[in-house]
């Protein structure tokens, strides 16, 4: 019997553990006091690129986003591109026009032809922004935090439609090391709970009994304390925040034989040694993910 | 000192107490190491770790600290099945003693080389010691591979219920040598290249590159290196399960050439993806359904011959359904080494066909880091599964009786099955759920995979003491296996 009711009570706490997801549960909102409009100049120069070091060159100076593009500034760009004709919407989805990557047959690469490309998904429920079929705007709770659910294609058109790109991906390498140093983070050599959203980060905005970890608005890992959470200061030798977790980046690079392209910096969902500066994910170009979001350089 | 002498002589020189000593350190590295990540990390746990001990953990070098551990661990294990095989197998007795002190001060000096240079700071010294331990083990594998020619008169089988040549070579003995062979080879076909292209300091783990277009020959050679030696592993394994279960008979006689032909035609797959990428997939799945289809012949004659003795015991010679199944799950350590194999179809073999044909159409519209999870996923349920089928074997071996018996054995069998399942539901969970909506399955089945590995875990630890407390006993188990052999576990030779 005494066997029986331990079972039982396992599996009522495993059933219990099962309960549905609240994916809009309210969040806290913060003012991280980060412009996301700034932009940090980044010098031409030597760096350490990759895991084992290699000496690499950018032989001229860009700058880079110092935050993520936020949902405020995707529903505002949305409207102008609306207006412009540069996007449109087919069915549940923003799309735009990609003129498409040559082709070379490489083991399992996928054709893409020049057409039109998901940018967003308008029906996901995670999608942070509001479109009343006129105007999109973005969900108060999420304004300042990282434009997610996007496409490869969405984030490359965002960037264009104000002529700047997405950066590569040693363009991306070096603002977040920057040149002096081989740091496998973007401040330092260790990371502490507090340094990045990452899944065992335990900020004010997750729960991983139900939603599991969400965004944090940029720049939210600068030093500030929110209702009691620490955090630490933890931009990038330029100044760049959130170049380690939160959400994963898209970069620009198109590759021989493969139609991947790739992200870094890792994610809110995922452990510290994702957000070292050298590991890479990939994914389809038309992928959109919660834990997807990019940044632009000009 | 003459009672540490003979515990000495018991775990050093003795079959058993080599078992017992390397199962011990796999246990206290897996124990030790695994608290420096997963949840024992997230729990604190990591950061005390390495306080206490001093581990130095540079980030860059976390790829080649995980490579040398899993060495380690696998040198270990591949210890344990030479020490078995060199039992259970006949041959010279001093072609025996110099392979198995060979190979123990190789796996010892490549634990207590490695895991220093990896985890303390990178000293050179301790790396030296490191490679003259694998070297020392590749040269008793040499060694095991002469000991094991088949082809001498002294060898042919004596009961021709066993598999044989027209000449009466003994097929089980090929299949041994066999596995010996392609294994060398395929531990020369990691080693090289790693040499050659990286020179060691170039370290990746496989599961990193596999959406790469264009690997690189170093590349290729290391992901064929870890598949067939794991896959190898698991084949010596089942020819050793062979053994023990006394196999024998017409399944017999089917099963050996397929364990020979299908061990030699998987290697060779795996050592064409360098030159013949393409080809060389058509050939690895031939060659382990080949292998394969020899193990489920394994599992059918020992579920038969267990159901039937079952039966025997209670004086039945037939039973309806019910009987059979009572009959063939009541001693859980003999039923368990072949479950494990039938396990392994719903969690390795099972998982990696259908990934294997939905590839293109599933798994790569997934991010790679949900791909990832699967290869991980994958080759450490493989790995393990491998681990517990020995370590039941070794249960029996170290005498478990009565109700130990039962406990230890469904233990293993049914928190490691849960731990396996559950992660296998955890790595497959795209299929089924959104990113958004992912976070409670992934509660639930970390939960079950940490209870499941917790309990086995547990269940290792208790046998272990119980080993260690017998130690400390003047006329304790010990003292009556240091003479013994493992042929006496088998029935008839």
């Amino acid at each position: 019997m005494k066997k029986l009711t331990l079972l039982l009570i396992s599996f009522i706490f495993i059933l219990t553990a099962c309960k549905p997801v609240d994916i809009n549960a309210p969040a806290p909102v913060y003012d991280t006091g980060i412009d996301p409009n700034t932009w940090a100049f980044i010098p031409s120069g030597e760096f350490f690129s990759g895991q084992f070091n290699f000496e690499t060159k950018i032989d001229y100076d860009y700058e880079m986003m110092v935050t993520h593009v936020t949902n405020q500034q995707f529903a505002e760009y949305l409207n102008e591109a609306l207006k412009d004709g540069y996007i449109k919407i087919e069915g549940n989805e923003v799309v735009g026009y990609y003129p498409g990557d040559e082709f070379h047959d490489g083991r399992h690469e996928e054709e893409i032809p020049a057409g039109d490309y998901i940018h967003i998904p308008l029906d996901d429920p995670i999608l942070r922004l509001d479109y009343d079929g006129q105007t999109f705007s973005a969900q108060t709770m999420w304004a300042n935090h990282p434009m997610t659910m996007v496409s490869w294609f969405g984030a490359m058109a965002y960037c264009e439609f104000y002529d700047w790109r997405l950066p590569s991906e040693l363009e991306w390498e070096k603002a977040a090391r920057g040149s002096e140093d081989t740091r496998p983070y973007p401040w330092g050599e260790t990371i502490a709970r507090n340094n990045a959203n990452l899944i065992t980060s335990r900020d004010p905005f997750e729960d991983m009994s139900s939603f599991g970890s969400r965004t944090t608005p940029v720049g939210f890992y600068n030093g500030k304390t929110y209702d009691g959470y620490v955090t630490l200061d933890s931009s990038s030798p330029y100044g760049i925040y959130d170049m380690a977790g939160n959400v994963w980046e898209w970069t620009s690079n198109v590759y021989e034989e493969q139609h991947y392209r790739y992200l870094r910096g890792g994610s809110k969902d995922v452990y510290e040694n994702y957000l070292r500066i050298w590991v890479r994910n990939s994914s389809i170009p038309t992928y959109t993910s919660p834990a997807f979001g990019f940044r632009c350089v000009k | 000192m003459l009672a540490l002498k003979t515990r000495f002589n018991y775990l050093f020189t003795s079959t058993k107490g080599l078992i017992l000593v390397a199962i011990a350190l796999c246990a206290i590295i897996s124990a030790f190491f695994g608290s420096l990540s997963g949840p024992m990390a997230d729990l604190g746990v990591k950061s005390v770790i390495v306080k206490t001990f001093g581990i130095d953990l540079v980030e860059a070098e976390r790829e080649g600290r995980l490579i040398i551990l899993y060495h380690t661990i696998a040198m270990a294990v591949i210890a344990i099945e030479t020490y078995m095989i060199t039992d259970l197998i006949a041959m010279k007795e001093n072609q025996r003693v110099q392979i198995n002190s060979t190979i123990t001060f190789g796996y010892l000096a490549a634990i207590f080389g490695g895991l220093p240079f990896a985890y303390w700071g990178t000293s050179w010294i301790m790396h030296g010691i490191y490679i003259a331990g694998l070297t020392l083990i590749f040269f008793a594998g040499s060694s095991l591979a002469y000991a094991l020619w088949p082809w001498r008169e002294e060898y042919k089988v004596k009961n021709k219920e066993y598999a044989h040549t027209k000449t009466g070579f003994n097929l089980e003995r090929i299949a041994f040598f066999s596995v010996s062979i392609v294994t060398l080879a395929s531990a020369l076909f990691g080693a090289v290249p790693g040499s050659f292209y990286g020179n060691g300091f170039f370290t990746f783990l496989a599961e990193n590159v596999v959406r790469e277009p264009i690997k690189s020959t170093l590349q290729k050679s290391i992901i064929g290196h870890l598949h067939i030696m794991l896959a190898l592993i698991a084949i010596a394994c089942t020819l050793i399960i062979c053994r023990y279960m006394d196999f024998k008979g017409i399944l017999h006689k089917i099963a050996m050439p397929l364990m020979i032909v299908g061990s030699i035609v998987l290697s060779m797959g795996t050592w064409l993806v360098v030159p013949f990428e393409g080809v060389a997939h058509a050939v690895i799945y031939g060659g382990s359904t080949i292998a394969m289809l020899g193990a489920l012949l394994l599992v059918i004659f020992s579920w038969n011959k267990l159901i039937r003795e079952g039966l025997a015991e209670k004086g039945l010679k037939k039973g309806n359904f019910f009987q059979g199944v009572a009959a063939l799950v009541r001693d859980p350590l003999k039923f368990g080494v072949t479950w494990q194999m039938v396990f392994m179809n719903f969690t390795v073999s099972g998982v990696g066909i259908f990934v294997a044909v939905k590839l293109d159409e599933i798994f790569r519209n997934w991010p790679f880091m949900d791909e990832k999870l699967i290869l991980t996923g994958h080759w450490h349920i493989l790995a393990t599964l491998t681990a517990t089928i020995l370590l039941l074997y070794y249960a029996d071996l170290a005498g478990l009786k009565g109700k130990a018996r039962q406990w230890f054995g469904w233990s293993v069998i049914i928190f490691s099955d849960l731990a396996f399942g559950a992660v296998t539901v955890y790595e497959m969970k795209r299929l089924f759920i959104e990113e958004a909506y992912q976070q409670p399955v992934v509660n639930v089945t970390n939960l079950l995979g940490d209870i499941g590995l917790v309990v086995v875990l547990l269940a290792l630890a208790a046998l272990m003491v119980w080993r260690l407390i017998d130690l400390f006993k003047k006329n304790g188990r010990w003292s009556q296996e240091v003479h013994e052999k493992l042929e006496s576990y088998v029935e008839e030779k």
